[in-house]
């Protein structure tokens, strides 16, 4: 897989960006930690968030976890499968499980993030 | 496990171990200006049969509602209590107030609970309903958070028609969270002011209270604006008296999306004013705002029936600051109570129960009504309780009645002021005999005759 255009967050997710649009997930260590994912709450289309925030939450069979948004923008678009399917995220979580397509108000943002190997580092693999 | 306290033998040999030669010594971090160096100045201890003594003479100050005729609601009522709700509630294993900490031990507790909110599910219409809340109040105090979480809005619409008492919970209980509560008027039939709500919708309007029947004991009509309230966006929240639910529309009929009440009248004790048990039931999509234990039932490894505590995910123990509420238990010992209670009385019993207080209401108010000077105060439809219209200060009457053995009910003056002097709250149960009307008729008469007389003199 490309980790190319993709940056990662100490929280464990995921932005994958192309010009100023992005997709939102967490990564496989996360969902591994977490376990069963039984249901999300994501922000609805049109929400402004700020990086750092809590925009949802992650609810799995021991625990909920806060959703925190990468980096700051406006939600375009939210994963409707997994209000039926919250599984994905455990089976496909860079590519099925994505949980939100947002628009970037400051592309500058990124370059605070990690890069794939860096944050591998951070999870020992 | 008992307790057994050290011996003087025990507290020499710990000193010895120690190497102190006497207690002072374990204080020493404590600076000397600091300690007390006389005894507390309180009584010694009694024996036991000085202990029962006293205790028998204070207990006899108490005038329980039993030894009197009585006719006090509220939100507290004085129903019939068959004695297999005493009996079955006060056996070992029921008699805890608590939810075990290893919850899924307790398989009996669980299903107890687990019928509870069946019963509850299915009086109200709602989907979902939990393990019970600590009374009215609060459930309600608890709902408005749940609408402002829901719709991330702040403000709660509370008409005037909605128990003081609980409004006033409700306001102690979010001021921390910044909510705002605002009032809505009642009209003439002591009903909520339909046009004045519809009027004060809008986006800020995180939640709609409706109570009915209300704290005047008159049935609200809710349909009249559950279509505005859903269409802005907002969360009806409705406040039922469960018995009422056997013999009137419930709440999902008329769209509410939280649902709540007091469970006190089924088969508990008044108690002096509590304990209390709450009780909530919402639609599908709040389950996650809603606030306590649920319990649900599901399979086991070996795919025999097996209950479980569901969403504690979101409890404090796990979400700490983030728990959607700080409600970490139930009421376990009253809702045990009330799962028997509905379960003895069954849907026929309960429906006749509804019909009984409701048909007695109406025959008290009709006598009360032809009363010289005495009049019905709200003309809407009302179920088990009334606001009558006495023809002087209703706080005299409930004093005078109370001289002749009747408790005559509440004078609503302290909750809606000098409007409200005459009013006077009366609710009746199945337990209110036509004697019981005889004793309340002739002691609202005799408290009106006694008014008179000064000024006739």
């Amino acid at each position: 897989m490309d980790f190319g255009n993709v940056r990662f967050t100490v929280e464990h997710e995921w932005v994958r960006f192309d010009g100023e649009n992005a997709v939102v997930g967490v990564t496989d260590f996360a969902a591994g930690e977490l376990g069963d994912i039984v249901y999300v709450e994501l922000p609805g289309a049109g929400t402004v968030v700020k990086a750092g925030e809590v925009m949802g939450t992650i609810e799995a069979v021991k625990t909920v976890a806060d959703l925190y948004a990468p980096v700051s923008g406006t939600i375009l678009e939210v994963n409707a499968e997994l209000e039926n399917a919250p599984e994905t995220v455990n089976s496909s979580p860079f590519e099925d499980g994505w949980f939100v397509k947002m628009k970037m108000s400051d592309l500058a943002e990124l370059e605070s993030l990690m890069e794939h190997d860096v944050y591998q580092e951070l999870t020992g693999n | 496990m008992p307790y057994t306290y050290h011996s003087k033998e025990d507290r020499a040999a710990m000193l010895r171990l120690l190497g102190f030669d006497s207690e002072d010594r374990l204080f020493d971090a404590i600076p000397e200006g600091l300690r007390l160096d006389q005894p507390l100045p309180i009584e010694n201890g009694r024996s036991e049969p000085e202990t029962l003594r006293l205790f028998k003479r204070l207990a006899v100050k108490n005038h329980g509602a039993h030894g009197l005729v009585n006719f006090l609601g509220g939100g507290i009522y004085d129903h019939v209590v068959p004695s297999v709700v005493n009996n079955l509630a006060s056996r070992p294993e029921f008699a805890t107030a608590y939810t075990p900490y290893q919850p899924e031990v307790s398989q009996g507790t669980l299903g107890v609970i687990f019928e509870f909110q069946t019963h509850i599910s299915r009086l109200t219409g709602m989907p979902i309903a939990n393990a019970s809340m600590y009374d009215a109040a609060s459930a309600m105090a608890e709902s408005a958070l749940m609408a402002a979480k829901a719709t991330g809005r702040k403000t709660i619409l509370m008409p005037d028609s909605v128990n003081p008492r609980y409004r006033r919970v409700v306001e102690r209980y979010v001021s921390g969270q910044n909510l705002l509560i605002e009032a809505i008027p009642a009209t003439a039939s002591g009903q909520i002011d339909a046009g004045a709500l519809s009027a004060r919708l809008g986006d800020d309007i995180a939640g709609v209270v409706v109570q009915t029947p209300n704290y005047f004991g008159v049935l609200e009509e809710p349909w009249a604006f559950s279509d505005p309230v859903r269409e802005s966006g907002a969360m009806l929240i409705a406040c039922v008296c469960p018995i009422s639910l056997a013999i009137f529309r419930p709440p999902s009929e008329y769209g509410a999306d939280i649902v709540i009440g007091e469970g006190q009248s089924l088969g508990n004790p008044m108690s002096f004013g509590g304990p209390l048990v709450g009780f909530m039931a919402c639609s599908q999509k709040l389950i996650r705002q809603m606030p306590g234990r649920i319990v649900s039932r599901t399979k086991d490894v070996d795919g025999h029936t097996a209950f479980v505590l569901t969403l504690q995910t979101r409890e404090q123990h796990i979400r700490r600051a983030k728990a959607t509420s700080n409600i970490c238990t139930n009421q376990g010992l009253l809702a045990t109570r009330a799962t028997i209670y509905l379960s003895l009385l069954g849907e026929h019993g309960l429906t006749e129960l509804a019909r009984l207080c409701h048909d007695k209401a109406h025959r008290l108010a009709e006598r009360i009504a032809a009363c010289d000077g005495y009049g019905i105060r709200f003309g809407g439809p009302f179920f088990k309780e009334f606001v009558v219209e006495c023809p002087t200060d209703a706080v005299a009457v409930v004093k005078r009645a109370r001289e002749l053995g009747v408790l005559a009910g509440i004078p609503l003056e302290k909750y809606y002021g000098e409007t409200s002097r005459r009013d006077l709250l009366v609710a009746v149960t199945e337990n209110n005999s036509d004697e019981d009307f005889e004793l309340l008729c002739d002691a609202l008469c005799k408290a009106r005759d006694a008014e008179r007389e000064p000024s006739n003199a």
